[in-house]
């Protein structure tokens, strides 16, 4: 059926809940209001109190809680409100969640733990409302990092993160929570942590984004088809691991590579899938990798649209590329 | 609970000092029970254990040091002052309940059964190493012993605690958190953050705060200016109780009223021991730095074992010749299992990489396989270099 993501998203929690007693959905405002974006409706009234409650306003709070509820043997899908208000969990994420596992040598483990959490901008969100912080998390060995961009994805990635034996972070581009519509599977199914997307073949060059950015890939890929420039479009869907088999054999294939973000230039995860890259392809490399991305700046308010790393400047950046 | 239904007219501020909570004793500094104090319904049996797991503590504690001050351990941290805190909680406890701890608790996991050569395996990261040689020394854990392994960082251990028992209540069990931390701790972002969560969410944890004056070199007057933090557990609807942290006895009384309360009433309960830190932070600190022998000399006289000993000689479950049997027994059995145990391998190179994630990534490997090729290259260099000479090809390959 026709579903948008926040509704997939909904779907992928009541299927997790409905399938295990021990999945139990936590955070601000996620029991009767159902979140504020709704991602939790109606789930606490089918599943009870005990499994889907408000919580104080305690980031920090929710995430070590929801740490010792997956060691202690349940399934806990804890949501942050914003990812722009991770960081006070920031220390149970990196120090606790993520060195679990290892630090113990593998006598406990909080794998049950997926971290929701809406990310991104293009909804006028200012600096506190916008932010994409994932590269943060990417670079912590022991968590996983998954982002999907269509309804489907959602669905099955989410599925797969809740049921993944690691701690996973699960951001969720919220600028396109409604916009992004397509057709769901009401079953039950899972799509794999760590494997890329090939949605569009192309021949010149590979464009690889995640999340609200694949809508700004599409479309620039779109534009540079008029001048007969064929690009293959990759949504990345997994950051941590992240899937280089993939990417790489595009770029074999095509020789040119750019890699978008909404986040910030400097230290964003394009730069990891840049140096990767030319380390694996040098030499069918025909021009530069490049990063079309956000600014160095703190998120902006009035100039969201000129910070924002949109298809018109993907399509520049590919016309840069391809007459290099 | 509502609050704020009662009106006043009047302008009254309700001062810091007017919630000051009275300490709990039981024994008398010269080992004889306070009058006005309840009995005690600590039998013969609990009570030997608990005396002999404070002696064992106190010796490993003084051996060890020793041993770091030698060059056989990185570092060390005793517990030495606080055991009769340690052991009389874990004692009002069942084995069932998981312990939750900071790091100077190593007494509680005495008491659960963690032997010697456990001890020296974790401190000396050898084969054996529960934690498969990836933490300084004393960050133990142990599945078995539902003793969750230790992190250095502070405090993050709170809401956890409060997460798990959560947890043991959804799943019927007859069972609770016991979460210890440091006055230190209590200052951190994570203590308000878990005894609020395991208010709202009453949560079976029973929060066991070692007041034991001194945060590294910052004492108390500096770390707080309330009455504590016992008042703190009140703020947040929390039965609370302050107890001598030097009397066996007053401990393990507040620890079993303080799990049935848990338990029955499904609710967090915190519990303060007054208690000093009689040695250094760990081998890296030295107080004379910043208190006086005087303060020092004043607590040695209020030791928590001295005190057990003289109400259990009193009562003729204990002897000076049973005293000296101990003693001379833990001094031989931890220094055979220092010695055995430092003679054991490193743990394989493959512990570098496995359990970051249950099953390990292809890039992890990848990144696994550069590393051998260049131990190999040169293996008298790095540690791991023995294991790869031995073994001829690539050093002992287990869980990837």
């Amino acid at each position: 059926m026709q579903m948008n993501l926040l509704q997939a998203v909904n779907s992928a929690l009541d299927i997790a809940m409905d399938s295990d007693d021990r999945v139990t959905c936590l955070g601000e405002d996620v029991g009767h209001f159902g979140g504020v974006f709704r991602a939790t409706s109606k789930l606490q009234e089918k599943y009870g109190k005990q499994r889907c409650f408000n919580t104080p306003i305690t980031e920090q709070g929710i995430v070590g809680f929801a740490i010792g509820l997956a060691a202690q043997g349940s399934i806990p899908v804890a949501e942050i409100q914003f990812a722009d208000y991770i960081f006070p969990a920031f220390d149970q994420i990196v120090n606790e969640a993520a060195k679990f596992r290892y630090r113990s040598g593998d006598q406990y483990n909080c794998g049950g733990l997926t971290i929701r959490a809406p990310y991104g901008g293009g909804i006028s969100g200012g600096l506190y409302h916008s932010q994409s912080p994932e590269a943060y998390f990417c670079h912590t060995p022991g968590l996983k990092v998954v982002i999907p961009s269509t309804a489907a994805d959602a669905k099955g990635l989410l599925l797969s993160a809740i049921r993944d034996p690691d701690p996973v972070i699960f951001f969720e581009p919220k600028a396109i929570y409604r916009a992004e519509i397509g057709l769901v599977s009401d079953e039950d199914y899972e799509i794999p942590l760590g494997v890329a997307d090939v949605v569009t073949q192309g021949e010149h060059i590979t464009l690889v984004g995640w999340g609200a950015q694949m809508r700004e890939l599409h479309r620039a890929a779109e534009m540079a088809k008029q001048d007969n420039i064929s690009c293959e479009v990759i949504d990345l869907r997994s950051l941590l691991p992240w899937d280089l088999d993939t990417v790489a054999s595009s770029v074999e294939k095509t020789g040119r590579l750019i890699v978008s973000h909404e986040a910030p230039l400097t230290g964003g995860f394009a730069g990891e899938i840049a140096a990767a890259i030319q380390e694996r392809c040098f030499l069918s490399l025909e021009s530069p990798i490049l990063r079309v991305t956000g600014l160095d700046t703190p998120f902006p308010l009035v100039f969201e649209k000129e910070y924002l790393p949109d298809y018109l400047k993907i399509y520049e950046a590919i016309k840069k590329s391809v007459y290099f | 609970m509502d609050s704020g239904n009662d009106l006043t007219g009047s302008i009254r501020f309700i001062q810091g000092q007017d919630l000051s909570i009275p300490t709990f004793s039981i024994l008398t500094m010269d080992g004889s029970i306070r009058s006005e104090a309840v009995e005690s319904s600590m039998d013969r049996t609990t009570a030997t254990k608990i005396y002999q797991d404070m002696v064992y503590i106190r010796i490993l504690d003084q051996r060890m040091i020793a041993a770091q001050r030698q060059g056989r351990l990185s570092f060390y941290l005793t517990c030495s002052g606080e055991e009769a805190a340690v052991v009389g909680s874990v004692a009002g406890f069942r084995p069932q309940d998981m312990i939750m701890s900071q790091y100077r608790e190593q007494a509680a996991l005495r008491y659960r059964g963690f032997t010697s050569k456990q001890f020296m395996n974790q401190l000396l990261s050898n084969d054996l190493d529960l934690g498969k040689g990836r933490q300084m020394p004393i960050h133990y854990g142990s599945r078995s012993l539902n003793y969750m392994t230790i992190s250095s960082t502070l405090a993050t251990q709170i809401p956890q605690a409060a997460g798990y028992a959560y947890g043991q209540k959804m799943r019927g069990k007859d069972a609770c958190t016991l979460c210890y931390f440091g006055d230190g701790a209590a200052s951190e972002g994570d203590f308000h953050a878990g005894l609020n969560m395991a208010a709202v969410t009453n949560s079976p944890v029973v929060f066991v705060v070692r007041n034991n004056g001194y945060a590294i070199s910052t004492p108390t007057s500096e770390q707080f200016s309330g009455d504590g933090i016992a008042p703190r557990g009140i703020g947040y609807g929390i039965s609370a109780i302050r107890v001598d942290g030097n009397d066996i006895l007053a401990v393990y009384e507040a620890s079993v009223a303080a799990r049935e309360l848990a338990l029955r009433t499904s609710h967090p309960v915190i519990i303060e021991t007054m208690s000093y830190r009689l040695g250094a932070h760990s081998t890296s600190d030295d107080p004379s730095s910043y208190r006086s022998v005087a303060e020092e000399q004043e607590w040695r006289e209020k030791d928590p074992i001295a005190r057990m000993k003289i109400w259990l000689i009193n009562r003729g479950w204990w002897s000076d010749a049973q005293e000296q049997s101990l003693q001379r027994e833990y001094k031989e059995e931890i220094l055979a299992a220092l010695k055995s145990q430092e003679k054991r391998p490193l743990p394989p190179l493959d512990h570098l990489i496995s359990d970051v994630y249950e099953t390990t990534p292809k890039h992890l490997l990848a990144q696994f396989d550069q590393l051998l090729d260049h131990v190999g290259k040169y293996p008298n260099h790095y540690p791991a270099g023995d294991a790869y000479q031995q073994f001829g090809e690539k050093p002992l390959m287990q869980a990837t």
